[in-house]
């Protein structure tokens, strides 16, 4: 039934005689294809997926630089920070030392006026009851000369004095 | 099946005959045929997904270059874990293999194309210059110790020289199935759809169901030019291993 070379007989596949035709062509084939793989296509490939995984891995190790990076400038930010608090609370410590010191010497001197006026009063208020003491006494001597002379009786003014004396001062003991 | 007016004719193996394209019955070695026309698109087809895909040589790859870096990194992949790394110094026998039968598998499932790979010339050519290849490089990396890929030293010494028959066996049979298992399945999956398209043709209103059913055909084919081209490199892959890594 098959009458030109369009028409298969049985398999063509067993056709012997297309058989050097086939293998010559793959042959070729398989030569150009090697060539072109591995002349220009793999090392083309090749090259950009290790010019892509060392990127990466530049990238990965540049990332981590930064991030230490950024975590050295934080501990050394946490430690400027600890710094400063301890100078601050230095410095108030000292302030408030230095101001206690003032407080203590200005409280001081402020008691030791206070001493010195309390006494200062007290040594006035003694003298006022002194000359009050002596101005009673004399009032006494003088009301008693003055009784004594109206009832007419002589007595010495010295024993007039003793004895209003000693009566001042008993009744004011 | 065939009539003599041809009107209701099935003729599912008239796709893979060999040609000559420009005139003349006889097929010399040298005749450009259709097996000629369809390898060179299939370097054409390699070319441009691998060659032109990446000429960017972008770091964001582009997805013409994301196909090519795709391809190189499966098939990389595929000789490392197979084979270990001694055997990617193979890697571009086998790219050249995975990418020819690849794209002669795909460029075959267009209508009217002429499929290379379904002919035995051709896949029996691959599988013996892998099994030819494999072998001599076993015996020159390891020497006569190659030998002791067929002396199982795990099983029980009464049962190592049949074992070692069998392996034997095993290992001549290995282009043979290498190469028919490749070829075969291509050349069924074409004549059947072949097969239901003259159906199609011959069933008048019913057409729609061996459309349907070519059409269901034809993505399985599209699956099994795929895993075709997988397990041929796997393969080849793994008798690579034998060759570099003898022993059990």
């Amino acid at each position: 039934m098959a009458t030109n070379t369009n028409d298969a007989v049985g398999m063509p596949q067993l056709d012997f005689s297309t058989f050097p035709n086939q293998i010559f062509w793959l042959v070729v084939t398989l030569v150009v294809i090697y060539l072109i793989l591995s002349r220009v296509a793999l090392p083309r490939i090749g090259s950009i997926l290790a010019e892509r995984s060392g990127t990466i891995t530049a990238d990965i190790d540049a990332a981590e630089t930064y991030k230490r990076q950024a975590s050295e400038a934080e501990a050394a930010y946490n430690k400027a920070l600890e710094d400063a608090r301890a100078q601050a609370h230095k410095i108030v410590e000292e302030m408030r030392a230095d101001i206690q010191a003032d407080l203590d010497v200005a409280i001081q001197k402020a008691d030791a006026e206070i001493a010195a006026r309390t006494a200062e009063s007290e040594r006035r208020i003694a003298e006022i009851r002194d000359s009050a003491n002596e101005a009673v006494e004399e009032v006494a001597r003088d009301t008693a000369r003055e009784i004594l002379a109206l009832f007419g009786v002589k007595a010495e003014d010295k024993a007039i004095d003793d004895s209003v004396s000693t009566r001042v001062k008993g009744g004011a003991a | 099946m065939a009539d003599a007016n041809g009107s209701l004719a099935i003729r599912p193996m008239d796709q893979f005959v060999v040609r000559p394209l420009f005139g003349g019955e006889t097929v010399g070695m040298f005749t450009i045929t259709n097996v000629t026309l369809w390898m060179a698109l299939t370097v054409l087809a390699v070319t441009a997904v691998m060659v032109l895909g990446a000429r960017g040589r972008a770091l964001v790859p582009t997805r013409g270059q994301s196909v090519a870096e795709l391809a190189y990194g499966f098939i990389y992949k595929m000789i490392e874990d197979v084979t270990g790394r001694d055997g990617l110094r193979f890697f571009p026998y086998i790219m050249t293999i995975f990418m020819f039968v690849f794209f002669a598998n795909i460029l075959g499932l267009i209508p009217w194309a002429f499929t290379t790979t379904s002919h035995f010339a051709v896949t029996a050519v691959l599988a013996l210059s892998v099994f030819i290849s494999v072998t001599v490089l076993g015996f020159v990396l390891n020497g006569a110790a190659f030998l002791r890929l067929f002396w199982v030293d795990s099983a029980p010494l009464a049962l190592r020289p049949i074992l070692a028959v069998i392996e034997i066996i095993s290992y001549f049979v290995r282009p043979v199935s290498h190469s028919i298992r490749l070829a075969g399945a291509m050349m069924a999956g074409h004549a059947v759809a072949k097969v239901f398209a003259g159906f199609a043709a011959a069933l008048g209103v019913a057409f729609v169901v061996p459309v349907l059913a070519v059409t269901a055909l034809y993505a399985l084919e599209l699956l099994v030019a795929v895993i075709q081209a997988y397990v041929f490199t796997i393969l080849t892959c793994v008798y690579l291993k034998d060759a570099l890594h003898p022993h059990h």
